[in-house]
């Protein structure tokens, strides 16, 4: 076996594996947890944006005197007050060697605005009474020019530009077998056209934080963020050494991929820096809507070729990504929504082109599944359409092609862990049982499943690295350091589970201290499924590395030999003796042996991929699972109800497994919510919808229970065997519910949201 | 341009009088938030769709965010931090909550307590889990799925307990 592949055995683990309860969710319950924008500091000043009214036009005058005039006001800051007006969107520190990959904008638009909401000046009041009439009082004058809302039409030529570079932000391709060969030699060959609408993170916590000058002169951050390194790109911003600006991170109200991207961060800095005072930022949720980067929209189309038994021979796919007015991430969803687009299954001849275009619609980034979410409904509708057409049922067709350990993906990545796709198809149907019937003459009801695969941790040509320190206090305590960001899903806590398993210490007795860009070893972004993986890799090895230690020193005191001791809660115990952790500890100062450990743990590395990906190896592994829903549709209405939801994953081994349920059920709601209801509507540039009166999102009695299917193949690169299982549960509902409504009333929805009026024009179809 | 109007505005938030002379343009959230330093109603949304800042005004569901402090002068307020025991220690419905894993990133969990704790305190009868369903319709969560939050208020209530 590979040996990044980790194991672990059951009888052998005392926290881990164990569904405790997280002492951050006592916190939140008590509604005692200060977020982002709940901390209140003194002489604290409050700051906010004037953004474009208009999705393309050139800035032809900024006038802020009558807002300087206001009392009350104490800053009003444009572009030309940055010391460097450029967010530089990377991956901070690492991505020197992929420079075509590099996207920037202004941190405030001096010349140009390219979507609506786009920040243009920055206002800074003692309180948000007068920071609402300041706004208003500062005047831009903007000549509007041709909107791109459309980015097959960005790609046309002659189309306006988005960019002086080009509408053409981002371009992938894979080739591999002779496709064309395949197509005309198969038995059967299905085609299929797909789209994804823009989708918002809605996390409930909008943007916000508090910043001020510390001592020795440290600008510090405290905000809503899943990447505490952005202190870099804030340093270089306001032209600082990076030692002088710290960025921390409290308990996070939801990330999804949202608070990836800087959002809040550079403007606070700002305004702190010129004011030397604390200042206090809270977006609105009309500016979350409107300018956070979205989940890209994708046009798909797949032709997929296979023998009459149902083996893949060819897929032949297009994907056309709407990245908005800015790069951010682009590059990298796109780049995913490549890797990912055949799916969980082995396919020997692919021919893969996508592209990603710039237009004046919002900017699209990272969100939970980053591209590999939208090409679900893409490889599964067409699975179920191959099926269909061979007469086959869908999960033979999906066995018979899944993916095996030692199987390559078209990419060339080979698969070094064990895959259990079919454990999941066959766990979620037998779980199922039979069909349920309708529940009235004018309903019917449908019934599919659908398989993915996700990868868990970053892209390996990123070089990704994470720190943990562990350390015993003088009473046996144990601290845990490490820059994990908490968005929610127990990251912290999962830390020191982990840790407590190791040292044999009670988790009572452990602290883990996060997300503090000075104070605890960097550990990188909570994103990409990447921090069970990384920081539980490194909290683990700094353990095991302090483990060593005590029992050696146990060893040279006692006589007993090193492998004869086992630590366990309060003790070192051995053949002769048990001795107490406080003498432990004491036997380790007497003798110069460190209480403690820093654990460095470096991904599996890789070289930065070419425009034509090929034989190259990718990520470091990915997650396997299958989904199952039941669908009743009223044909009268259109609308669709979920009756049953079944969501299987093998997930190596769950650290914890209610918070790994909890991963399950919440991201097939997000998902059910972008199968069925949700839309950011974008009209020549024009956001629609930014209220949450206009974004329609599920509510609890919108979804039915989520029936979370936890598999444990006990084998991952993750710590104890785990693999990560943050975004791969995003990925089917927005395929298996289309399927269902299709199994249901004979004719397949390709575009989402699901809508009753989308369903009520295929059944009419199917009439016509 | 003018100051704006000020009042004297006294609530009783979660058992403590507090007494203020405010702005008397603001909402009940921001006079929890920024005067009495309530914080655990959040800003989610401004327009009464989140729930997120969901709290009792004499013992009435609202949403402060939608209510302007000065017209409930005199009222007595419950937030979610109000559930607790008097030493501090989660209430029985704010146990159930945390032994369901009811809360992940938190920020809706201060208003879906509130919203519950009226639920369970009104019911007649045994609520059905589609009627509890119903009955948070809204209060909006991203994280969850919901289905641990139902969980939690389905067993707190098998225990009997009344909000």
């Amino acid at each position: 076996m590979n040996d990044e592949v980790r194991t672990s055995k059951l009888d052998e683990l005392r926290v881990v594996h164990r569904p405790l309860a997280r002492h951050d969710q006592a916190e939140k319950i008590a509604g005692t947890t200060r977020y982002a924008g709940d901390l209140v500091l003194p002489h604290m000043l409050h700051a906010r944006l004037v953004r474009a009214q208009v999705p393309s036009g050139r800035i032809l005058r900024r006038d802020v005197s009558a807002a300087r005039e206001l009392p009350g006001v104490v800053d009003v800051l444009l572009g030309e007050d940055i010391p460097n007006n450029e967010i530089r969107v990377d991956v901070p520190g690492q991505t020197i060697e992929v420079q075509p990959l590099r996207a920037s904008m202004q941190v405030l638009a001096t010349d140009r605005v390219r979507f609506h909401g786009e920040p243009i000046a920055l206002v800074v009041a003692d309180s948000e009474d007068v920071l609402a009439r300041a706004c208003s009082l500062v005047e831009v004058e903007i000549e509007e020019l041709p909107v791109v809302s459309d980015p097959a039409a960005a790609l046309a030529e002659g189309a306006p530009l988005v960019h002086e570079t080009g509408n053409l932000l981002a371009e992938w391709t894979i080739d591999r077998g002779d496709v064309d060969a395949a197509l005309a030699e198969a038995a059967v060959v299905v085609e299929g056209e797909y789209r994804t609408q823009f989708v918002d993170h809605a996390y409930l916590e909008p943007e916000a934080g508090v910043g001020w000058i510390d001592d020795d002169g440290v600008l510090t951050l405290r905000v809503a963020t899943q990447v505490v390194e952005h202190y870099r790109d804030v340093a270089r911003i306001l032209g600082l050494p990076e030692a002088k600006v710290r960025v921390i991170a409290p308990y996070v109200g939801g990330g999804f991929g949202g608070k990836e991207d800087m959002t809040v961060e550079p403007y606070i800095a700002l305004a702190v820096w010129r004011t030397r005072r604390p200042v206090r930022m809270q977006w609105t949720r009309n500016e979350s809507l409107l300018a956070r980067p979205k989940r890209h929209r994708m046009t798909m189309r797949y032709r997929t070729a296979a023998a009459a038994d149902g083996s893949l021979l060819a897929q032949d796919v297009e994907i056309l990504a709407d990245a908005g007015a800015y790069a951010y991430l682009s590059a990298l969803v796109l780049l995913y929504a490549t890797v990912h687009a055949c799916g969980p299954y082995r396919v020997p001849n692919v021919k893969i082109r996508s592209r990603a275009a710039y237009t004046n619609n919002p900017p699209a980034s990272a969100f939970r599944g980053f591209g590999g979410m939208q090409v679900v409904l893409g490889y599964e509708s067409q699975m179920d359409a191959l099926a269909r057409r061979l007469g086959m049922d869908p999960g033979e067709v999906r066995k018979r092609n899944a993916l095996v350990r030692g199987d390559r993906l078209p990419v060339g990545q080979e698969l070094i862990t064990e895959v259990q796709l079919p454990q999941t198809i066959d766990a979620v149907r037998e779980r199922a049982g039979p069909k349920p019937q309708p529940s009235g003459p004018r309903r019917v009801v449908g019934r599919a499943i659908a398989s993915n695969f996700q990868s868990y941790g970053r892209l390996v040509w990123l070089n990704d690295s994470a720190a943990a320190w562990v350390g015993f206090q003088a009473d046996g305590s144990l601290t845990v350091r490490c820059g994990v960001p908490d968005i929610g899903g127990g990251q912290a806590f999962s830390l020191g589970q982990i840790a407590a398993e190791v040292l044999g210490v009670e988790l009572e007795r452990v602290t883990v201290h996060f997300g503090d860009s000075a104070l605890t070893p960097l550990a990188g972004t909570t994103t990409a499924t990447r921090q069970l993986l990384m920081s539980g890799n490194a909290v683990y090895e700094a353990a095991t590395a302090l483990r060593a230690n005590l029992l050696a020193a146990v060893a040279a005191a006692t006589g007993d030999p090193v492998e004869s001791l086992t630590l366990e809660p309060g003790a070192v115990s051995g053949p002769t003796r048990r001795v107490p952790i406080e003498e432990v500890l004491a036997i380790c100062r007497r003798g110069n042996v460190p209480v403690e450990a820093l654990g460095t743990f470096f991904g599996p590395k890789g070289r930065p991929v070419t425009r034509e990906l090929a034989g190259e190896r990718i990520f470091p592994d990915f997650t396997f699972g299958t989904h199952l829903a039941d669908v009743e549709v009223d044909l009268d209405t259109g609308q669709v109800r979920v009756l049953r939801y079944i969501a299987a994953h093998d997930v190596g081994r769950a650290i914890n497994p209610k918070s790994v349920e909890g991963q399950i059920s919440g991201g097939v709601v997000q998902g059910l919510g972008q199968a069925l209801l949700e839309e950011l509507v974008v009209r020549d540039g024009v956001n629609l919808t930014p209220g949450l009166f206009r974004y329609l999102m599920p509510t609890a009695a919108d979804v039915p229970d989520i029936e979370a299917v936890v598999l444990e193949s006990g084998e991952g690169v993750g710590p104890f065997g785990a693999r990560g299982i943050g975004e791969p549960p995003i990925g089917p509902p927005i395929a298996v519910i289309p399927l269902a409504v299709a199994d249901a009333i004979g004719v397949q929805i390709t575009a989402l949201p699901v809508t009753p009026e989308r369903v009520l024009a295929a059944i009419a179809s199917r009439r016509g | 341009m003018s100051e704006p109007m000020t009042m004297d505005i006294t609530l009783t938030v979660n058992g403590r009088r507090v007494a203020a002379t405010t702005g008397a343009h603001l909402s009940l959230l921001r006079w929890l938030r920024e005067v009495a330093g309530v914080t655990d109603p959040k800003y989610g949304c401004g327009e009464g769709v989140c729930g997120a800042c969901t709290v009792l005004i004499d013992g009435e569901l609202a949403s402060a965010c939608l209510v302007l402090a000065a017209q409930v002068d005199g009222a007595s307020i419950t937030t979610a931090a109000g559930l607790c025991e008097p030493d501090g220690s989660l209430g029985a419905l704010q146990r159930s909550f945390h032994e369901h894993h009811a809360a992940q990133c938190g920020f809706c969990t201060p208003g879906l307590l509130v919203c519950a704790h009226a639920l369970l305190r009104d019911a007649r009868g045994r609520l059905s889990r589609q009627e509890i369903r119903e009955a948070l319709h809204g209060n909006l969560c991203r994280c969850t799925g919901y289905q641990p939050i139902v969980d939690a208020i389905e067993d707190a209530q098998s225990r009997g307990v009344q909000g």
